[in-house]
Protein backbone atom coordinates (compact mmCIF):
# COMPACT_ATOMS: atom_id res chain seq x y z
CA UNK A 1 0.00 0.00 0.00
CA UNK A 2 1.30 3.41 -1.19
CA UNK A 3 0.04 5.75 1.11
CA UNK A 4 -2.49 6.59 3.58
CA UNK A 5 -4.49 9.30 5.13
CA UNK A 6 -5.74 7.65 7.95
CA UNK A 7 -4.19 8.35 11.84
CA UNK A 8 -2.79 4.85 12.78
CA UNK A 9 -1.42 3.98 15.49
CA UNK A 10 2.36 2.71 15.88
CA UNK A 11 0.79 -0.36 16.20
CA UNK A 12 -1.11 -0.68 13.25
CA UNK A 13 2.02 1.37 11.07
CA UNK A 14 3.85 -1.59 12.12
CA UNK A 15 1.36 -4.24 10.87
CA UNK A 16 0.68 -2.31 7.58
CA UNK A 17 4.33 -2.36 7.15
CA UNK A 18 4.56 -6.31 6.88
CA UNK A 19 6.52 -6.38 9.97
CA UNK A 20 3.96 -8.89 11.91
CA UNK A 21 3.23 -11.04 8.72
CA UNK A 22 2.48 -10.57 5.30
CA UNK A 23 -1.17 -12.02 5.39
CA UNK A 24 -2.07 -10.00 8.28
CA UNK A 25 -0.44 -6.99 6.67
CA UNK A 26 -3.17 -8.04 3.82
CA UNK A 27 -5.62 -8.25 6.63
CA UNK A 28 -4.66 -4.30 7.65
CA UNK A 29 -4.54 -3.10 3.98
CA UNK A 30 -7.74 -4.22 3.40
CA UNK A 31 -9.33 -2.66 6.54
CA UNK A 32 -7.31 0.55 5.80
CA UNK A 33 -7.88 1.00 2.22
CA UNK A 34 -11.92 0.27 3.13
CA UNK A 35 -12.16 2.51 5.38
CA UNK A 36 -10.13 5.64 3.44
CA UNK A 37 -12.94 4.76 0.85
CA UNK A 38 -15.49 6.33 3.45
CA UNK A 39 -13.66 8.85 4.36
CA UNK A 40 -12.52 7.22 8.19
CA UNK A 41 -9.64 9.53 9.94
CA UNK A 42 -9.04 6.33 12.47
CA UNK A 43 -9.57 2.66 13.41
CA UNK A 44 -11.39 2.30 16.72
CA UNK A 45 -11.28 -0.76 18.99
CA UNK A 46 -14.09 -3.44 18.90
CA UNK A 47 -15.77 -3.79 22.23
CA UNK A 48 -17.75 -7.08 21.45
CA UNK A 49 -17.54 -10.55 20.17
CA UNK A 50 -18.26 -10.94 16.24
CA UNK A 51 -21.14 -12.18 14.45
CA UNK A 52 -20.47 -13.48 11.05
CA UNK A 53 -23.00 -14.04 7.92
CA UNK A 54 -21.34 -16.59 5.89
CA UNK A 55 -22.54 -20.32 7.40
CA UNK A 56 -22.56 -22.02 4.21
CA UNK A 57 -20.13 -23.93 2.62
CA UNK A 58 -20.88 -23.51 -0.93
CA UNK A 59 -18.56 -25.12 -4.12
CA UNK A 60 -18.65 -21.89 -5.68
CA UNK A 61 -16.86 -19.53 -3.11
CA UNK A 62 -13.06 -20.76 -3.26
CA UNK A 63 -11.38 -17.65 -3.38
CA UNK A 64 -13.13 -16.76 0.30
CA UNK A 65 -11.88 -20.16 1.52
CA UNK A 66 -8.75 -19.75 0.12
CA UNK A 67 -8.10 -16.50 2.43
CA UNK A 68 -9.50 -18.17 5.40
CA UNK A 69 -6.97 -21.02 5.19
CA UNK A 70 -4.16 -18.55 5.01
CA UNK A 71 -5.67 -16.60 7.87
CA UNK A 72 -5.58 -19.72 9.90
CA UNK A 73 -2.24 -21.31 8.12
CA UNK A 74 -0.71 -17.62 10.00
CA UNK A 75 -2.19 -18.66 13.20
CA UNK A 76 -4.94 -15.86 13.20
CA UNK A 77 -8.07 -15.98 14.85
CA UNK A 78 -10.78 -13.69 15.27
CA UNK A 79 -10.36 -11.30 18.46
CA UNK A 80 -13.30 -12.90 20.70
CA UNK A 81 -15.06 -15.80 19.98
CA UNK A 82 -17.73 -15.66 17.13
CA UNK A 83 -21.34 -16.94 16.49
CA UNK A 84 -22.67 -16.77 12.17
CA UNK A 85 -25.64 -17.45 10.15
CA UNK A 86 -27.42 -20.50 10.56
CA UNK A 87 -26.48 -23.70 7.94
CA UNK A 88 -28.04 -24.43 5.03
CA UNK A 89 -29.88 -27.93 5.59
CA UNK A 90 -30.92 -29.88 7.64
CA UNK A 91 -32.15 -33.30 6.86
CA UNK A 92 -33.47 -34.63 9.69
CA UNK A 93 -36.36 -31.66 10.31
CA UNK A 94 -37.05 -30.87 6.75
CA UNK A 95 -38.65 -33.04 3.85
CA UNK A 96 -36.14 -33.59 1.66
CA UNK A 97 -35.95 -35.90 -1.66
CA UNK A 98 -33.14 -37.82 -3.17
CA UNK A 99 -32.38 -35.58 -5.59
CA UNK A 100 -32.48 -32.81 -3.53
CA UNK A 101 -29.74 -34.21 -1.71
CA UNK A 102 -27.58 -34.54 -4.40
CA UNK A 103 -28.29 -31.17 -5.20
CA UNK A 104 -27.21 -29.93 -1.89
CA UNK A 105 -24.18 -31.77 -1.52
CA UNK A 106 -23.44 -30.36 -4.73
CA UNK A 107 -24.06 -26.83 -3.82
CA UNK A 108 -22.83 -27.04 -0.13
CA UNK A 109 -20.13 -29.40 -1.22
CA UNK A 110 -17.80 -27.60 1.23
CA UNK A 111 -19.83 -26.84 4.31
CA UNK A 112 -17.89 -30.08 6.57
CA UNK A 113 -14.70 -28.31 5.61
CA UNK A 114 -15.64 -24.70 6.12
CA UNK A 115 -17.32 -25.69 9.81
CA UNK A 116 -14.09 -27.17 10.32
CA UNK A 117 -12.08 -23.39 9.25
CA UNK A 118 -14.67 -21.45 11.25
CA UNK A 119 -13.41 -23.62 14.60
CA UNK A 120 -9.80 -22.49 13.67
CA UNK A 121 -10.71 -19.03 13.23
CA UNK A 122 -12.44 -19.00 16.79
CA UNK A 123 -16.34 -19.82 16.17
CA UNK A 124 -17.86 -20.43 19.66
CA UNK A 125 -19.28 -23.50 19.15
CA UNK A 126 -21.34 -26.37 17.42
CA UNK A 127 -24.73 -24.42 18.27
CA UNK A 128 -23.68 -21.08 17.33
CA UNK A 129 -25.20 -21.03 13.87
CA UNK A 130 -28.04 -18.75 13.80
CA UNK A 131 -28.99 -15.22 12.46
CA UNK A 132 -29.97 -13.94 15.65
CA UNK A 133 -27.17 -13.82 18.05
CA UNK A 134 -28.87 -11.79 20.77
CA UNK A 135 -31.50 -14.10 21.42
CA UNK A 136 -30.92 -14.72 25.77
CA UNK A 137 -30.50 -18.37 24.48
CA UNK A 138 -27.86 -17.53 22.40
CA UNK A 139 -26.10 -14.91 24.33
CA UNK A 140 -24.25 -12.91 21.65
CA UNK A 141 -25.59 -9.70 23.19
CA UNK A 142 -23.92 -6.49 22.83
CA UNK A 143 -24.82 -3.51 25.53
CA UNK A 144 -25.91 0.20 24.43
CA UNK A 145 -22.53 1.47 22.72
CA UNK A 146 -20.43 -1.21 22.18
CA UNK A 147 -18.54 -0.97 18.93
CA UNK A 148 -18.85 -3.98 16.69
CA UNK A 149 -18.09 -5.01 13.26
CA UNK A 150 -21.16 -7.05 12.21
CA UNK A 151 -22.31 -8.33 8.73
CA UNK A 152 -25.66 -10.12 8.73
CA UNK A 153 -28.31 -7.28 8.30
CA UNK A 154 -31.22 -8.23 10.20
CA UNK A 155 -28.33 -8.95 13.34
CA UNK A 156 -26.85 -5.19 12.56
CA UNK A 157 -29.81 -3.73 12.03
CA UNK A 158 -31.53 -4.81 15.86
CA UNK A 159 -28.05 -3.88 17.10
CA UNK A 160 -28.03 -0.60 15.83
CA UNK A 161 -31.78 0.02 16.51
CA UNK A 162 -33.18 -2.14 19.68
CA UNK A 163 -29.73 -2.35 21.76
CA UNK A 164 -28.11 0.98 20.24
CA UNK A 165 -24.68 -0.96 20.27
CA UNK A 166 -23.07 0.34 16.57
CA UNK A 167 -22.64 -1.68 13.86
CA UNK A 168 -21.97 -0.73 9.80
CA UNK A 169 -23.51 -2.77 7.38
CA UNK A 170 -20.53 -4.87 6.83
CA UNK A 171 -20.08 -7.17 3.65
CA UNK A 172 -18.91 -10.62 4.31
CA UNK A 173 -15.09 -10.89 4.61
CA UNK A 174 -14.63 -7.24 5.52
CA UNK A 175 -16.17 -8.56 9.01
CA UNK A 176 -13.62 -10.86 9.32
CA UNK A 177 -10.70 -8.77 8.76
CA UNK A 178 -12.05 -6.40 11.17
CA UNK A 179 -12.49 -8.95 14.11
CA UNK A 180 -9.28 -10.43 13.42
CA UNK A 181 -7.61 -6.65 13.75
CA UNK A 182 -10.19 -6.01 16.79
CA UNK A 183 -10.88 -2.97 15.29
CA UNK A 184 -12.99 -0.95 12.32
CA UNK A 185 -12.71 2.04 10.58
CA UNK A 186 -14.46 4.85 12.41
CA UNK A 187 -17.58 5.91 9.54
CA UNK A 188 -20.60 5.72 9.42
CA UNK A 189 -22.84 4.38 12.11
CA UNK A 190 -20.08 4.38 14.42
CA UNK A 191 -20.40 8.30 14.36
CA UNK A 192 -22.94 10.27 16.04
CA UNK A 193 -23.27 12.11 13.01
CA UNK A 194 -24.58 9.45 10.66
CA UNK A 195 -26.99 8.15 13.46
CA UNK A 196 -29.49 11.03 13.16
CA UNK A 197 -32.26 10.60 11.57
CA UNK A 198 -33.14 11.02 7.58
CA UNK A 199 -36.75 10.59 7.58
CA UNK A 200 -39.77 11.00 9.80
CA UNK A 201 -41.78 7.87 9.52
CA UNK A 202 -45.14 9.07 10.79
CA UNK A 203 -47.09 5.97 11.40
CA UNK A 204 -51.19 7.04 10.64
CA UNK A 205 -53.06 3.24 11.20
CA UNK A 206 -55.85 2.26 13.12
CA UNK A 207 -54.02 -0.57 14.89
CA UNK A 208 -51.02 -2.25 14.97
CA UNK A 209 -49.54 -3.18 11.80
CA UNK A 210 -48.25 -6.20 10.86
CA UNK A 211 -44.59 -5.96 11.45
CA UNK A 212 -42.95 -7.08 8.76
CA UNK A 213 -45.76 -5.05 6.09
CA UNK A 214 -44.24 -1.71 8.14
CA UNK A 215 -40.76 -2.69 8.05
CA UNK A 216 -41.04 -3.47 4.38
CA UNK A 217 -42.51 -0.39 3.50
CA UNK A 218 -39.85 2.00 5.48
CA UNK A 219 -36.94 -0.07 3.97
CA UNK A 220 -38.85 0.20 -0.18
CA UNK A 221 -38.94 4.12 0.89
CA UNK A 222 -35.80 4.93 3.07
CA UNK A 223 -33.67 2.51 1.33
CA UNK A 224 -30.32 2.85 3.20
CA UNK A 225 -30.86 6.01 5.25
CA UNK A 226 -32.20 6.72 8.70
CA UNK A 227 -36.02 6.69 9.66
CA UNK A 228 -37.61 7.77 13.01
CA UNK A 229 -40.59 6.51 13.65
CA UNK A 230 -43.79 8.09 15.48
CA UNK A 231 -46.68 6.93 16.25
CA UNK A 232 -46.09 3.00 17.22
CA UNK A 233 -45.50 3.50 20.65
CA UNK A 234 -49.00 4.35 20.88
CA UNK A 235 -48.86 0.64 19.83
CA UNK A 236 -46.40 -1.21 22.04
CA UNK A 237 -45.79 1.00 24.69
CA UNK A 238 -42.38 2.35 26.12
CA UNK A 239 -40.92 -0.76 27.75
CA UNK A 240 -38.93 -3.14 25.39
CA UNK A 241 -40.75 -5.75 26.57
CA UNK A 242 -40.32 -9.80 25.25
CA UNK A 243 -43.31 -9.47 22.56
CA UNK A 244 -42.16 -6.10 21.52
CA UNK A 245 -38.47 -6.73 21.09
CA UNK A 246 -39.89 -9.72 19.10
CA UNK A 247 -41.57 -7.06 16.50
CA UNK A 248 -38.82 -4.48 16.61
CA UNK A 249 -36.82 -7.50 15.55
CA UNK A 250 -39.18 -8.52 12.63
CA UNK A 251 -39.64 -5.25 11.25
CA UNK A 252 -36.03 -4.49 11.56
CA UNK A 253 -35.19 -7.91 9.42
CA UNK A 254 -37.87 -6.42 7.04
CA UNK A 255 -36.59 -2.76 6.63
CA UNK A 256 -32.87 -4.00 6.19
CA UNK A 257 -34.00 -6.72 3.45
CA UNK A 258 -36.52 -4.54 1.62
CA UNK A 259 -34.14 -1.66 1.68
CA UNK A 260 -30.62 -1.59 3.07
CA UNK A 261 -31.67 -0.06 7.48
CA UNK A 262 -29.11 -0.62 9.39
CA UNK A 263 -30.38 1.86 12.14
CA UNK A 264 -34.37 2.93 13.07
CA UNK A 265 -35.33 4.79 15.93
CA UNK A 266 -38.90 4.45 17.38
CA UNK A 267 -40.34 7.58 19.34
CA UNK A 268 -40.30 6.94 23.06
CA UNK A 269 -39.24 3.26 23.14
CA UNK A 270 -35.58 2.64 21.10
CA UNK A 271 -32.95 3.42 23.44
CA UNK A 272 -31.47 6.54 21.33
CA UNK A 273 -35.14 8.29 20.84
CA UNK A 274 -35.72 7.69 24.25
CA UNK A 275 -32.87 9.71 25.29
CA UNK A 276 -32.56 12.16 22.68
CA UNK A 277 -36.35 12.37 21.18
CA UNK A 278 -36.78 14.44 18.09
CA UNK A 279 -33.07 15.96 18.74
CA UNK A 280 -32.47 13.11 16.46
CA UNK A 281 -33.85 14.51 13.31
CA UNK A 282 -31.54 16.25 11.00
CA UNK A 283 -32.49 19.84 9.73
CA UNK A 284 -33.76 18.98 6.34
CA UNK A 285 -35.88 15.97 7.52
CA UNK A 286 -38.19 13.99 4.53
CA UNK A 287 -41.19 12.84 5.71
CA UNK A 288 -43.36 9.75 4.91
CA UNK A 289 -46.93 9.22 6.31
CA UNK A 290 -48.10 5.46 6.60
CA UNK A 291 -51.77 4.69 6.85
CA UNK A 292 -53.34 1.49 6.13
CA UNK A 293 -54.15 2.21 2.44
CA UNK A 294 -50.47 2.20 2.18
CA UNK A 295 -49.70 -0.79 3.42
CA UNK A 296 -52.23 -2.39 1.62
CA UNK A 297 -50.58 -0.55 -1.26
CA UNK A 298 -47.35 -2.23 -0.51
CA UNK A 299 -48.67 -5.47 0.70
CA UNK A 300 -50.34 -6.08 -3.16
CA UNK A 301 -47.27 -4.68 -4.76
CA UNK A 302 -45.39 -7.68 -4.10
CA UNK A 303 -44.66 -9.59 -7.22
CA UNK A 304 -46.22 -13.24 -7.51
CA UNK A 305 -43.52 -15.88 -8.90
CA UNK A 306 -45.00 -19.09 -8.80
CA UNK A 307 -46.03 -19.45 -11.80
CA UNK A 308 -49.26 -21.53 -10.86
CA UNK A 309 -50.52 -19.24 -8.23
CA UNK A 310 -53.27 -21.44 -6.92
CA UNK A 311 -51.14 -24.60 -6.24
CA UNK A 312 -51.33 -26.23 -2.87
CA UNK A 313 -48.35 -25.34 -0.79
CA UNK A 314 -45.84 -27.50 -0.21
CA UNK A 315 -44.53 -26.24 3.22
CA UNK A 316 -44.75 -23.18 5.37
CA UNK A 317 -41.61 -21.81 6.50
CA UNK A 318 -42.14 -19.19 10.03
CA UNK A 319 -38.95 -17.54 11.68
CA UNK A 320 -36.78 -15.68 9.07
CA UNK A 321 -34.79 -14.23 11.57
CA UNK A 322 -35.10 -16.96 13.74
CA UNK A 323 -37.83 -17.09 16.16
CA UNK A 324 -37.57 -15.98 19.49
CA UNK A 325 -38.63 -18.39 22.47
CA UNK A 326 -41.84 -16.50 23.11
CA UNK A 327 -42.66 -16.93 19.48
CA UNK A 328 -42.33 -20.12 19.11
CA UNK A 329 -44.43 -20.85 21.85
CA UNK A 330 -47.02 -18.40 20.43
CA UNK A 331 -46.70 -20.39 17.24
CA UNK A 332 -47.23 -24.21 18.47
CA UNK A 333 -50.10 -22.75 21.08
CA UNK A 334 -51.66 -20.89 17.97
CA UNK A 335 -51.37 -24.29 15.56
CA UNK A 336 -52.58 -26.56 18.19
CA UNK A 337 -55.79 -24.26 18.85
CA UNK A 338 -56.41 -24.68 15.15
CA UNK A 339 -56.00 -28.39 14.60
CA UNK A 340 -58.08 -28.49 18.18
CA UNK A 341 -60.76 -26.00 16.89
CA UNK A 342 -61.13 -27.97 13.48
CA UNK A 343 -61.03 -31.46 14.70
CA UNK A 344 -57.43 -32.28 12.85
CA UNK A 345 -54.71 -34.35 14.02
CA UNK A 346 -52.39 -32.82 11.77
CA UNK A 347 -51.69 -29.36 9.80
CA UNK A 348 -52.95 -30.25 6.21
CA UNK A 349 -49.82 -27.58 4.82
CA UNK A 350 -46.35 -28.68 7.06
CA UNK A 351 -44.99 -25.78 8.96
CA UNK A 352 -41.04 -25.32 9.73
CA UNK A 353 -39.95 -23.12 12.58
CA UNK A 354 -37.36 -22.05 12.12
CA UNK A 355 -34.70 -20.91 15.14
CA UNK A 356 -31.17 -20.68 16.85
CA UNK A 357 -30.30 -24.34 18.10
CA UNK A 358 -30.35 -23.21 21.81
CA UNK A 359 -33.92 -21.75 22.14
CA UNK A 360 -35.00 -24.62 20.21
CA UNK A 361 -33.37 -26.81 22.98
CA UNK A 362 -34.96 -24.84 25.74
CA UNK A 363 -38.01 -24.85 23.99
CA UNK A 364 -37.95 -28.78 24.12
CA UNK A 365 -37.63 -28.57 27.49
CA UNK A 366 -40.90 -28.15 29.01
CA UNK A 367 -42.79 -28.69 25.45
CA UNK A 368 -45.41 -31.92 24.66
CA UNK A 369 -43.35 -34.58 22.12
CA UNK A 370 -44.63 -35.39 18.91
CA UNK A 371 -44.59 -32.55 16.94
CA UNK A 372 -43.41 -34.18 13.32
CA UNK A 373 -47.08 -36.18 13.56
CA UNK A 374 -49.02 -33.05 13.64
CA UNK A 375 -47.41 -31.64 11.00
CA UNK A 376 -44.83 -29.12 13.07
CA UNK A 377 -41.33 -29.37 12.48
CA UNK A 378 -38.36 -27.00 14.24
CA UNK A 379 -34.96 -26.54 12.32
CA UNK A 380 -32.12 -24.26 12.85
CA UNK A 381 -31.48 -24.30 9.04
CA UNK A 382 -31.53 -20.73 7.06
CA UNK A 383 -34.56 -21.09 5.00
CA UNK A 384 -33.53 -18.77 2.53
CA UNK A 385 -30.41 -21.04 1.98
CA UNK A 386 -32.70 -23.74 1.66
CA UNK A 387 -34.93 -22.15 -0.99
CA UNK A 388 -31.69 -20.56 -3.00
CA UNK A 389 -31.83 -23.27 -5.64
CA UNK A 390 -33.71 -24.35 -8.46
CA UNK A 391 -35.52 -27.02 -7.18
CA UNK A 392 -36.48 -25.80 -3.93
CA UNK A 393 -37.33 -22.69 -5.83
CA UNK A 394 -40.23 -23.97 -7.84
CA UNK A 395 -41.55 -25.27 -5.04
CA UNK A 396 -44.72 -23.71 -3.39
CA UNK A 397 -43.60 -22.45 -0.26
CA UNK A 398 -45.19 -19.77 1.70
CA UNK A 399 -43.99 -17.49 4.43
CA UNK A 400 -44.99 -14.98 6.81
CA UNK A 401 -40.81 -13.01 6.92
CA UNK A 402 -40.40 -10.34 4.25
CA UNK A 403 -37.16 -11.21 4.07
CA UNK A 404 -37.44 -14.94 2.95
CA UNK A 405 -40.01 -13.45 0.22
CA UNK A 406 -37.10 -10.70 -0.75
CA UNK A 407 -35.12 -13.39 -1.56
CA UNK A 408 -36.36 -16.37 -2.47
CA UNK A 409 -39.78 -17.30 -4.56
CA UNK A 410 -41.72 -17.74 -1.55
CA UNK A 411 -45.44 -16.19 -1.08
CA UNK A 412 -45.56 -14.07 1.85
CA UNK A 413 -48.30 -13.52 3.91
CA UNK A 414 -49.42 -12.37 7.53
CA UNK A 415 -49.76 -14.19 10.16
CA UNK A 416 -53.64 -14.98 10.56
CA UNK A 417 -53.83 -15.45 6.82
CA UNK A 418 -50.90 -17.80 6.57
CA UNK A 419 -52.86 -19.56 9.91
CA UNK A 420 -55.77 -20.32 7.21
CA UNK A 421 -53.67 -20.69 4.30
CA UNK A 422 -52.00 -23.61 6.20
CA UNK A 423 -55.43 -25.63 6.96
CA UNK A 424 -57.58 -24.05 4.02
CA UNK A 425 -54.76 -23.59 1.76
CA UNK A 426 -54.90 -21.15 -1.15
CA UNK A 427 -58.69 -19.88 -2.31
CA UNK B 1 -16.89 16.80 -28.78
CA UNK B 2 -16.35 13.87 -26.25
CA UNK B 3 -17.79 14.31 -23.10
CA UNK B 4 -15.60 13.64 -20.19
CA UNK B 5 -16.89 13.16 -16.24
CA UNK B 6 -14.46 13.27 -13.18
CA UNK B 7 -14.47 10.73 -10.45
CA UNK B 8 -12.88 9.77 -7.13
CA UNK B 9 -10.37 6.96 -7.86
CA UNK B 10 -11.20 3.66 -5.90
CA UNK B 11 -8.51 1.29 -7.79
CA UNK B 12 -7.05 2.79 -10.66
CA UNK B 13 -5.75 2.19 -14.15
CA UNK B 14 -6.46 2.82 -18.12
CA UNK B 15 -8.94 1.14 -19.74
CA UNK B 16 -10.70 1.49 -23.18
CA UNK B 17 -14.13 -0.61 -23.33
CA UNK B 18 -17.82 -0.83 -23.65
CA UNK B 19 -20.44 0.65 -21.47
CA UNK B 20 -22.92 -1.36 -19.54
CA UNK B 21 -25.51 1.06 -17.55
CA UNK B 22 -27.73 0.27 -14.45
CA UNK B 23 -30.21 2.96 -13.77
CA UNK B 24 -31.35 1.44 -10.33
CA UNK B 25 -28.80 -0.53 -7.75
CA UNK B 26 -26.97 -3.30 -8.58
CA UNK B 27 -27.94 -6.57 -6.83
CA UNK B 28 -24.58 -7.99 -6.90
CA UNK B 29 -25.73 -11.76 -5.69
CA UNK B 30 -28.64 -11.47 -7.64
CA UNK B 31 -27.19 -10.37 -10.78
CA UNK B 32 -24.35 -13.14 -10.60
CA UNK B 33 -26.12 -15.92 -8.74
CA UNK B 34 -26.68 -17.98 -11.76
CA UNK B 35 -23.47 -18.12 -13.32
CA UNK B 36 -22.21 -19.02 -10.12
CA UNK B 37 -24.36 -21.85 -9.38
CA UNK B 38 -23.93 -23.29 -12.79
CA UNK B 39 -20.18 -22.19 -13.67
CA UNK B 40 -20.85 -19.92 -16.15
CA UNK B 41 -17.94 -19.11 -18.50
CA UNK B 42 -18.97 -16.41 -19.07
CA UNK B 43 -21.66 -13.79 -16.74
CA UNK B 44 -24.98 -13.40 -17.70
CA UNK B 45 -27.08 -10.78 -15.48
CA UNK B 46 -29.60 -13.02 -13.91
CA UNK B 47 -31.83 -10.31 -11.39
CA UNK B 48 -35.20 -10.21 -13.33
CA UNK B 49 -35.86 -7.16 -11.31
CA UNK B 50 -33.39 -5.42 -13.30
CA UNK B 51 -34.76 -4.18 -16.67
CA UNK B 52 -31.30 -2.63 -17.56
CA UNK B 53 -29.36 -5.64 -17.26
CA UNK B 54 -31.57 -9.24 -17.52
CA UNK B 55 -29.59 -11.68 -19.99
CA UNK B 56 -26.91 -9.22 -20.49
CA UNK B 57 -23.14 -9.86 -20.28
CA UNK B 58 -21.37 -8.48 -17.93
CA UNK B 59 -18.04 -9.81 -17.90
CA UNK B 60 -15.47 -7.69 -19.47
CA UNK B 61 -17.46 -4.86 -19.97
CA UNK B 62 -17.39 -1.29 -17.65
CA UNK B 63 -20.15 -1.54 -15.63
CA UNK B 64 -22.09 2.05 -14.80
CA UNK B 65 -24.39 2.32 -11.82
CA UNK B 66 -25.47 4.29 -9.05
CA UNK B 67 -24.69 1.69 -6.26
CA UNK B 68 -24.55 -1.84 -5.59
CA UNK B 69 -27.83 -2.94 -3.76
CA UNK B 70 -28.66 -6.09 -1.52
CA UNK B 71 -27.03 -9.15 0.52
CA UNK B 72 -24.26 -8.41 2.65
CA UNK B 73 -22.35 -11.23 0.72
CA UNK B 74 -21.85 -9.05 -2.00
CA UNK B 75 -18.39 -8.47 -1.42
CA UNK B 76 -18.03 -11.83 -1.22
CA UNK B 77 -19.29 -12.39 -5.21
CA UNK B 78 -17.52 -9.75 -6.28
CA UNK B 79 -14.14 -11.57 -5.30
CA UNK B 80 -15.43 -14.24 -6.20
CA UNK B 81 -16.37 -13.77 -9.46
CA UNK B 82 -13.27 -12.10 -10.31
CA UNK B 83 -11.33 -15.30 -9.24
CA UNK B 84 -13.25 -16.88 -12.20
CA UNK B 85 -12.49 -14.29 -14.53
CA UNK B 86 -16.56 -13.24 -14.85
CA UNK B 87 -16.57 -9.68 -13.61
CA UNK B 88 -16.78 -6.48 -14.88
CA UNK B 89 -13.05 -4.97 -16.42
CA UNK B 90 -14.36 -1.69 -14.49
CA UNK B 91 -16.94 -0.24 -12.26
CA UNK B 92 -17.97 3.24 -12.50
CA UNK B 93 -20.50 4.58 -9.79
CA UNK B 94 -22.55 7.83 -9.75
CA UNK B 95 -23.20 7.68 -6.38
CA UNK B 96 -20.39 7.45 -3.34
CA UNK B 97 -19.23 4.05 -3.31
CA UNK B 98 -21.26 1.30 -0.96
CA UNK B 99 -19.41 -0.42 2.05
CA UNK B 100 -20.77 -4.02 -0.04
CA UNK B 101 -18.91 -3.38 -3.90
CA UNK B 102 -15.87 -1.24 -1.70
CA UNK B 103 -15.25 -4.83 0.43
CA UNK B 104 -15.77 -6.67 -3.18
CA UNK B 105 -13.24 -4.49 -5.27
CA UNK B 106 -10.90 -3.88 -2.62
CA UNK B 107 -10.33 -7.52 -1.07
CA UNK B 108 -10.43 -8.42 -5.44
CA UNK B 109 -7.38 -6.22 -5.59
CA UNK B 110 -5.26 -7.22 -2.12
CA UNK B 111 -6.07 -10.89 -1.92
CA UNK B 112 -6.06 -11.56 -5.44
CA UNK B 113 -3.96 -9.21 -6.72
CA UNK B 114 -6.75 -8.74 -9.83
CA UNK B 115 -7.91 -5.12 -10.72
CA UNK B 116 -11.30 -4.19 -11.26
CA UNK B 117 -10.97 -0.82 -12.35
CA UNK B 118 -13.22 1.71 -9.88
CA UNK B 119 -14.35 5.51 -9.81
CA UNK B 120 -16.88 6.52 -7.87
CA UNK B 121 -19.10 10.17 -7.34
CA UNK B 122 -19.11 10.68 -11.33
CA UNK B 123 -22.48 12.59 -11.12
CA UNK B 124 -26.18 11.74 -11.70
CA UNK B 125 -25.35 13.92 -15.11
CA UNK B 126 -22.67 11.02 -16.09
CA UNK B 127 -25.89 7.99 -15.59
CA UNK B 128 -28.32 10.29 -17.56
CA UNK B 129 -25.46 10.60 -20.31
CA UNK B 130 -24.02 6.76 -20.67
CA UNK B 131 -25.51 4.77 -22.83
CA UNK B 132 -25.10 0.54 -22.73
CA UNK B 133 -23.17 0.15 -25.90
CA UNK B 134 -21.12 3.46 -25.82
CA UNK B 135 -17.49 3.33 -25.91
CA UNK B 136 -15.62 4.29 -22.82
CA UNK B 137 -11.94 5.74 -22.27
CA UNK B 138 -11.25 5.94 -18.12
CA UNK B 139 -7.57 7.11 -17.11
CA UNK B 140 -5.47 6.74 -13.72
CA UNK B 141 -6.60 10.61 -13.24
CA UNK B 142 -10.04 9.34 -12.64
CA UNK B 143 -11.54 10.71 -15.39
CA UNK B 144 -14.03 9.21 -18.15
CA UNK B 145 -14.22 9.36 -21.93
CA UNK B 146 -17.54 8.74 -23.73
CA UNK B 147 -15.71 8.57 -27.42
CA UNK B 148 -19.00 7.75 -29.29
CA UNK B 149 -21.42 10.23 -27.78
Amino acid sequence: MKETNMELTAEEKEILEGKKGETLRKVMETIVRFGQAFGAHRLIPLTHRPHLVTSFGANSIKPYYAIINELIASRLKTFDLFTVDPRPFDYENLPVTLIEKILFSFIFGKQKDYEQQLKKLGLENEEAFTCACYLPEVGNIPHRGDILAWSESSAVVYANSVIGARTNRNSAGIDIMCNIVGKAPEYGLLTDECRQADWLIELKTKKLPNAQILGSAIGLKVVEEVPYITGLSEYLGSELKPEVLDYLKDMGAASASNGAVGLYHVENLTPEARDFGRKLLKPNIKTYVIDDAELERVYQSYPLLWKKPARKPFLCFIGCPHLSLNQIEQWVNRLEEELQKRRLKKTPVPVILCSAPGVIKEFKKNAPTGFKEKGIRLTAICPLMYMNNPLCARKPIVTNSNKLRTYSTARFFPDEEIIRIIFEGLQ
Amino acid sequence: MNKVFKGRVIVAGNLKGEALVSHRGFNTLASFQKSLVTRAKIARCSDQDNKDLYQKVMTGKILCLPQTVGSTTGGMVILTVAQMGLHPAAMLFSKPIDSLAAAGIIMTDVWLNKKIITLDSLGDDFLQTVKSGQLLEINEEGEVRILDS
